[in-house]
């Protein structure tokens, strides 16, 4: 059930010509693995993600995948942002949105997403609304409605980024242990190099104009991990090293976008 | 504290209408409305006109918010759509809808037909508006989960639109019956045989004047009575809104 992504390409037309905003892609995401994306913002990593979820079509290149449903695009289910919860559905509504949406009866899918209600820690909010909950606790109703409809592939776009530094390595632990024992394929974005090595197995390094992947940096340590794992000094020269990469295209963006202003 | 001024000014309308600082002609006392009122339900004429209001009122706003709720959804979901209806809407609803009243008749005669098209043409407008700008205000993120998640068109309408929509549909509602009730007011007080409107010309013209209050105090009540419903309404649809919240 692996899902390889070969020479993608997106080029979308603008009034100053095309962009070429993603750029001979290939990689492969392993049967289990934790795969983490990260780069700079502006990069392409979203509209990658967007390409794997089918919710934007690749102008070059294509995505294989040995998937069990024996369709083009393997069944994944994209965990958005907090605010992509339905503001008029209560959480348990929320969670069970893809179910609904299966066409699963009412009491099958609450029962199903009253599991992952339970597993995030959300029992006692089940009914409540969007906004009558932490950002913290909307992230994982986002979380827990994705793992509901058991996808094959699961695809996070920075879910975690909206949090705090301290409710982020709680979140982080909890997304681990849930993950442990709802082992599926991740993608998961971020633009913050710890967090891609603290949570993957395989970090892809991404620069942008056009979005390509510089490297692929296998992470140094072994499951379960520790959230101690921050300061193993393998984990330290990891996150070095990406930096490094990076470094030069963020302090050019950031020299762009001061010019601009200036301008 | 707003209840207060309100009896305060009755209170005050009372005792100068009745000691004569103010005419009891022009400005009879609240009391002496309220016997009217009393005595015209007792007749059935006012429980008629009443009637004969709130059931032009509401078949017009029905009629013509229904259409503007469609459209206004289409004109929200499709692009093609409300680059050819929005100029045609932008150029109509200004006009103000009391005069297109006259045209109407001419094509559709004197009867009742004309005077519930020309109520509901005013409550399409607001509707058409309202219901397009809570389409369009539906975050593109909410239809990238329901296209990710594998919703089908209908249940894009029925879980997104229809739900992501409704605050700014209900807010047009309120609009809607308030244009509705001017414009039925408006038009009986033109050429109704019946309603509140026609009461009011009529007792304008006999001097009856404590039958004009009664008329317009009853306007008042259906305007105040849709007011509540909607707001009831909305805490009922749209329980999950910040101004909804106790």
């Amino acid at each position: 059930m692996g899902i390889s992504c070969k020479n993608l390409s997106l080029e979308y037309p603008t009034l100053n010509g095309s962009v070429l905003a993603l750029d001979d892609v290939t990689f492969t995401v392993n049967r289990e693995e934790f795969v983490c994306i990260v780069g700079p913002s502006g990069c392409g990593k979203t509209t990658l993600l967007k390409i794997i979820a089918g919710l934007l079509e690749p102008t070059g290149g294509q995505i294989e995948t040995e998937s069990s449903a024996g369709g083009a695009r393997p069944h994944n289910a994209m965990v958005f942002q907090e605010h992509g919860l339905y503001p008029w559905m209560t959480v348990v509504d929320n969670v069970s949105l893809g179910l609904r949406f299966q066409g699963v009866r009412e009491k099958q899918r609450h029962a199903a997403a009253m599991v992952f209600i339970d597993q995030f820690g959300l029992s006692a909010f089940a009914n409540s609304y969007p906004h009558e909950l932490s950002v913290g606790m909307r992230q994982r109703v986002s979380l827990a409605r994705a793992f509901v409809v058991d996808p094959e592939i699961l695809l996070m776009d920075e879910p975690l980024a909206s949090l705090d530094a301290l409710t982020k390595v709680i979140a982080q632990e909890e997304l681990l242990r849930i993950w442990k024992d709802n082992r599926k394929q991740v993608i998961y974005i971020t633009h913050d190099i710890e967090e891609a090595l603290l949570l993957g197995d395989r970090v892809l390094v991404m620069s942008g104009h056009p979005g390509t992947i510089r490297e692929v940096v296998t992470v140094p340590l072994s499951r379960p991990r520790n959230m101690r794992d921050r300061t193993n000094p393998a984990v330290v020269s990891c996150k070095q090293h990406i930096w490094k990469i990076l470094e030069s295209e963020v302090r050019q963006g950031m020299k762009e976008r001061r010019a601009k202003v200036g301008a | 504290m707003p209840w207060a001024i309100g009896l305060m000014f009755f209170a005050a309308w009372e005792l100068a209408s009745r000691a004569g600082m103010i005419s009891p002609l022009f400005f009879p006392a609240p009391s002496i409305v309220i016997d009217t009122i009393i005595r015209l339900l007792a007749t059935g004429e006012l429980t008629r006109n009443l009637a004969a209001t709130v059931g032009r009122m509401l078949t017009g706003f029905l009629i013509g918010g229904l259409a503007g709720m469609s459209l206004g959804i289409l004109m929200g979901w499709s692009a093609n759509v409300r680059q050819v209806i929005d100029p045609l809407i932008a150029a109509i609803h200004p006009v103000p809808k009391i005069s297109i009243f006259p045209l109407i008749m001419i094509v559709f005669g004197i009867g009742a037909i004309s005077k519930i098209l020309v109520i509901a043409v005013a409550a399409f407008f607001p509707m058409v508006i309202n219901t397009t700008a809570g389409v369009r205000h539906i975050g593109l993120i909410h239809f990238e989960v329901a296209r990710n998640f594998g919703a089908s068109p209908w249940q894009v309408f029925r879980h997104v639109i229809l739900p992501g929509s409704s605050p700014m549909i209900l807010a047009g509602v309120r609009l809607a019956l308030n244009l509705s009730l001017s414009l039925t007011t408006a038009i009986e007080l033109l050429m109704g045989r019946d309603g509140l409107g026609a009461m009011i010309w009529l007792s304008w013209q006999t001097l009856r004047i404590e039958e004009l209050y009664a008329a317009i105090f009853c306007l008042a009540m259906i305007g105040t009575l849709f007011r509540y419903a909607v707001i009831y309404l909305s805490r009922q649809l749209v329980p999950w809104q910040e101004w909804n919240r106790p």
